[in-house]
C-alpha cells in the first residue's frame, strides 16, 4: 500500500503505519456518522407522514417533537461532525504524508465526542429533550442533553487542534511549499468550526448549564438567541466546506481530468471562512432584541458568502467541462453528455451543483433584509436547508464515502451501478420533497408544527396536494438512504479486494509549487476574523449588559 | 511566485462583483427609500409582570386588544403565552396601518399572518413591534410559528379584517382561549 507521490521518501513500514492510522480514524468516525444518519432517516419519514394529516394513526405531538429534535441533532450535529472529522483525518495523513502528532490525542477527542453523542441521544430518545436542535431558552431540556452536546463539541476541538497542528508541522518541514489544497481546506474548516461553535458553547456553558444546576435563577433569552446566531450560519458552512473540498480535490481525478484552478479554490476557502461567521443576524431579522442597523450590517456580509459559492460553481463547472471535452465532447454543450455520469463522485458533484443553484436562489430571499419577513420560520426555510444541506452537502458526503470505503477497507465497492442509482434517487427525492415545502411555506405553513388545525379546512385544502407530493419524495429518500447504508456494509464485507488503495488527490491545470502566503497559512485570517467578529458582534452582545432587561425564569416544555 | 488567473476567471469575477453590488443596491433601496425595516425596537419589558398595573400596565388585561393612541393611530396590544394569544380575535380595519405590539408571558413565541409581512419573533424580556396593514378581507388566521412546547401547533387566532367604514372600536376586550 502506498501513499501519495512522495512514496520514495518514506520508509515502507512507516507508509503502512500511516495508512493504518488514516483508515482506523477515518472508518471509526465515518461509521458513527453514517450510523446516526441511518437512525435519523426513518424519523424524517415519520415527521413528514405525521404533519401531512394523511395518516391519523401517526398523529402524536409528543412523538413528533421528540422526533424532530432527534432528527435535527443526529443529522446536523452528529452526522456532520463525525463525517468531517473522519474525512479530515484521512485527508491530513495522506495528503501531508505524515503521521498525526499524537494518535492518543485524536482518539481521546473521538471518545469524548462519542460519549457526548450517547448522552444527548439518551435525553432525546427518552423524550426529555424535545427542544429542537436549536434549543432556544428559556424552554429547557434535561442536563445530559446540554452536557452531551458540549462534549460532542469539545471532542471535535481535539480534531480542530489536530488539523491545525498537522499543517504547522508540515509547513515547518516544507518551508515555502504550497500546503496541499485538501489540507488547506481542512485547516480552514477546522478554524471555521473553532470560531463558529464558540457562540453556542458560550450559551451552553455560561447561560444554560448554570441555570440547570441552580447556580443562577434566570436567563437572558435575547442574549441566548444572539449567541446562537453566531453559531447558526457558520455551522452551515462547516457542513458545506468538506463538500466543496471533495468537489475541488476528489472529483477532478474521478472525472478523469484536472482541477481548473488551485489558487481560486484557496481564495474560495478563505472567503468561505471569513464571511461565514460574522453574519448570523439574518437569523434574527424578525427579532426584537437587536437594532435594525446591525441587521443591515450583517446583511452585507450575508450576500458576500455568494462570492465563494459562485467561484466554486465556476471552477467546478470548468473542471467538469474539461472532463467532457477530454472524452470527446464538442461544441458549446456537447461536453455535457460526455461527462462521466456513471462515476459516483462526478455524478454527485453535478447533482449537488444543481441543487445548490436552486437552493442559492432561495437563500437570496432568506438573506434579504425585508423580504425575509415573507418566509421567516415557515416551511420554506425547512425546504431551503434540506436542499442545501440534505441535498448539496450530504450527497457529496455520499460521494466521499463511495470513494473512501474501498480505500479504507481494502474492499471493492459493492456495486457502482447501485451507487449511481442511489445518488439519482437521493437528488430527485430531495427535489420532490423540498419543492412542495417551499410552496407550502409561501402559502403560510410554519415549520415544526405537528398539525395543520390552525388554518381551518379552506387553507388546508390548498396544502393537501403538496402534502401528498412530499410523501412521495420522502419515501424515495428513505429507500435511497437504505440503499446507501447497504452499499457501505456490503463494501465493507465484500470478499473482492479493491483494485487499488492508493490515495491520490487532484492536481490543477497549473499546479502551483508555491502560493502567496495569505493562501497558505491561517494566522492572518484568524486575526481578520477576530476583528470582523468584534465589529459585528461586539456591541450587539455588550448591549445586554447596558439594557439590563428583566430576565426569564426557566420553563419545561 | 506563480499565481495563475484565467481570462475567463477575470470576466467571471467582474460578473460576481456586479451581482453582489446589485443585491446590495436593491437591499439599500428597500431600507432607505421604501423605509422597509425588520421589526427592531429594542425595548425591554418584564415578562413576569406584564399583567400588573405596577409595571406600567400596558399589557394588563383591560388594555390589550385594538385601541387608538393619543394621536389617533391604531395600536393592537397582545400577549402571547403557552398556548394562546390574548386577545385571540382582533378586529382590524382593512388597509389601515396599525402597530402591533406583542409580548411573551413565558417562553419564545412568534406571530405570523400568511400572505402578509406580519412576521415577528416574540422574545421574553422584549416588546416586539411592527407597523403594517392587512389588505385582505374577512377572517385572517395567524399562528405562533416558533416552537414553544408540545401544543405549539394549537396556538393561533384570527384577525377579523372588516371594511374601513364598518370598523368600530370596541371597548378593549379580554383575552380568548388558546
Amino acid at each position: 500500500m502506498s501513499v501519495i507521490s512522495d512514496e520514495r521518501l518514506v520508509p515502507r513500514t512507516q507508509a503502512v503505519d500511516l495508512t493504518r492510522q488514516a483508515n482506523r480514524l477515518g472508518l471509526a468516525n465515518m461509521w458513527v456518522a453514517f450510523g446516526s444518519f441511518a437512525l435519523a432517516i426513518p424519523m424524517g419519514l415519520y415527521q413528514v407522514a405525521e404533519r401531512s394529516n394523511l395518516f391519523p394513526a401517526a398523529e402524536s405531538a409528543d412523538l413528533y417533537y421528540a422526533s424532530v429534535s432527534t432528527h435535527g441533532v443526529l443529522m446536523a450535529y452528529v452526522l456532520t461532525t463525525f463525517f468531517i472529522m473522519g474525512y479530515g483525518y484521512h485527508a491530513a495523513i495522506h495528503s501531508l504524508n505524515q503521521p498525526l502528532w499524537s494518535p492518543a490525542f485524536s482518539w481521546t477527542g473521538f471518545g469524548l465526542a462519542l460519549l457526548g453523542t450517547v448522552l444527548a441521544a439518551y435525553a432525546l430518545l427518552t423524550g426529555q429533550a424535545s427542544v429542537m436542535y436549536t434549543f432556544y431558552p428559556p424552554e429547557l431540556a434535561i442536563l445530559p442533553f446540554y452536557v452531551g452536546v458540549a462534549l460532542l463539541v469539545v471532542g471535535s476541538y481535539f480534531w480542530v487542534a489536530d488539523m491545525i497542528i498537522a499543517m504547522m508541522i508540515w509547513r515547518r518541514a516544507n518551508p515555502g511549499r504550497a500546503v496541499p489544497l485538501v489540507m488547506f481546506g481542512f485547516a480552514m474548516t477546522a478554524l471555521l468550526w473553532g470560531w463558529t461553535s464558540m457562540g453556542a458553547v458560550l450559551e451552553v456553558l455560561f447561560q444554560i448549564i448554570p441555570l440547570l444546576l441552580g447556580w443562577v435563577d434566570t436567563i437572558e433569552s435575547g442574549l441566548a438567541r444572539t449567541l446562537f446566531s453566531w453559531t447558526l450560519h457558520g455551522i452551515v458552512y462547516f457542513w458545506l466546506f468538506p463538500a466543496y473540498i471533495a468537489m475541488y480535490t476528489l472529483m477532478p481525478r474521478e472525472a478523469g481530468t484536472k482541477l481548473f484552478s488551485d489558487e481560486f479554490a484557496r481564495i474560495a476557502f478563505v472567503m468561505l471562512f471569513i464571511f461565514s461567521v460574522p453574519i448570523g443576524f439574518h437569523h434574527l431579522y424578525m427579532d426584537p432584541q437587536q437594532e435594525a442597523g446591525w441587521k443591515l450590517l450583517h446583511m452585507f456580509g450575508t450576500f458576500m458568502v455568494a462570492v465563494p459559492t459562485l467561484i466554486t460553481g465556476f471552477t467546478v463547472m470548468g473542471t467538469l467541462e474539461s472532463s467532457g471535452r477530454l472524452r470527446g465532447g464538442k461544441g458549446l454543450f456537447g461536453w455535457v453528455a460526455r461527462m462521466r455520469w456513471n462515476n459516483p463522485a462526478t455524478l454527485a458533484t453535478i447533482l449537488a451543483m444543481g441543487m445548490l443553484t436552486f437552493g442559492g436562489f432561495g437563500g437570496v430571499i432568506n438573506a434579504s433584509y425585508a423580504m425575509n419577513a415573507l418566509i421567516h420560520d415557515t416551511q420554506w426555510v425547512t425546504g431551503h436547508f434540506h436542499l442545501i444541506f440534505g441535498g448539496t452537502t450530504v450527497i457529496m458526503y455520499f460521494a466521499v464515502a463511495y470513494w473512501a470505503w474501498p480505500l479504507m477497507t481494502g474492499r471493492a465497492l459493492a456495486s457502482r451501478w447501485l451507487a449511481v442509482w442511489q445518488l439519482w434517487t437521493w437528488a430527485i427525492g430531495m427535489c420532490i420533497t423540498t419543492g412542495p415545502w417551499h410552496i407550502i411555506g409561501l402559502l403560510g405553513q410554519p415549520r415544526r408544527v405537528d398539525t395543520l388545525e390552525a388554518y381551518g379546512p379552506a387553507i388546508n385544502a390548498t396544502l393537501m396536494p403538496h402534502m401528498a407530493i412530499m410523501m412521495v419524495g420522502s419515501v424515495m429518500l428513505t429507500v435511497s438512504a437504505i440503499l446507501f447504508v447497504w452499499i457501505l456494509v456490503a463494501t465493507h464485507l465484500n470478499p473482492r479486494r479493491a483494485a487499488t488503495t492508493e490515495v491520490a488527490y487532484a492536481v490543477a491545470v497549473h499546479q502551483p509549487m508555491q502560493v502567496p502566503n495569505l493562501l497558505n497559512s491561517l494566522a492572518f485570517w484568524n486575526w481578520a476574523m477576530l476583528a470582523y467578529m468584534v465589529i459585528s458582534y461586539g456591541y450587539p452582545i455588550a448591549q445586554f449588559w447596558i439594557i439590563n432587561a428583566p430576565q426569564s425564569v426557566p420553563y419545561g416544555y | 511566485m506563480a499565481f495563475h488567473v484565467d481570462k475567463l476567471e477575470k470576466r467571471w469575477l467582474w460578473i460576481i462583483g456586479a451581482l453582489v453590488v446589485m443585491t446590495w443596491v436593491v437591499q439599500i433601496y428597500g431600507a432607505a427609500v421604501t423605509d422597509l425595516h425588520p421589526p427592531s425596537n429594542v425595548e425591554a419589558v418584564d415578562s413576569a409582570q406584564i399583567h400588573l398595573a405596577s409595571s406600567g400596565g400596558e399589557f394588563a388585561e383591560d388594555k390589550i386588544g385594538t385601541s387608538r393612541d393619543a394621536d389617533g393611530k391604531l395600536v393592537v396590544r397582545m400577549v402571547a403565552a403557552r398556548y394562546g394569544f390574548y386577545p385571540q380575535r382582533i378586529d382590524i380595519p382593512q388597509g389601515e396601518e396599525f402597530t402591533l405590539r406583542v409580548v411573551s408571558f413565558d417562553v419564545l413565541h412568534g406571530i405570523y399572518v400568511p400572505g402578509s409581512n406580519l412576521n415577528l419573533m416574540i422574545v421574553p424580556g422584549y416588546a416586539s413591534q411592527v407597523t403594517t396593514q392587512l389588505n385582505m378581507l374577512g377572517e385572517v388566521p395567524y399562528v405562533c410559528h416558533e416552537f414553544c412546547g408540545p401544543a405549539h401547533a394549537y396556538m393561533y387566532g384570527v384577525f377579523n379584517v372588516v371594511p374601513k367604514d364598518q370598523f368600530k372600536l370596541a371597548a378593549a376586550s379580554a383575552g380568548g382561549q388558546g
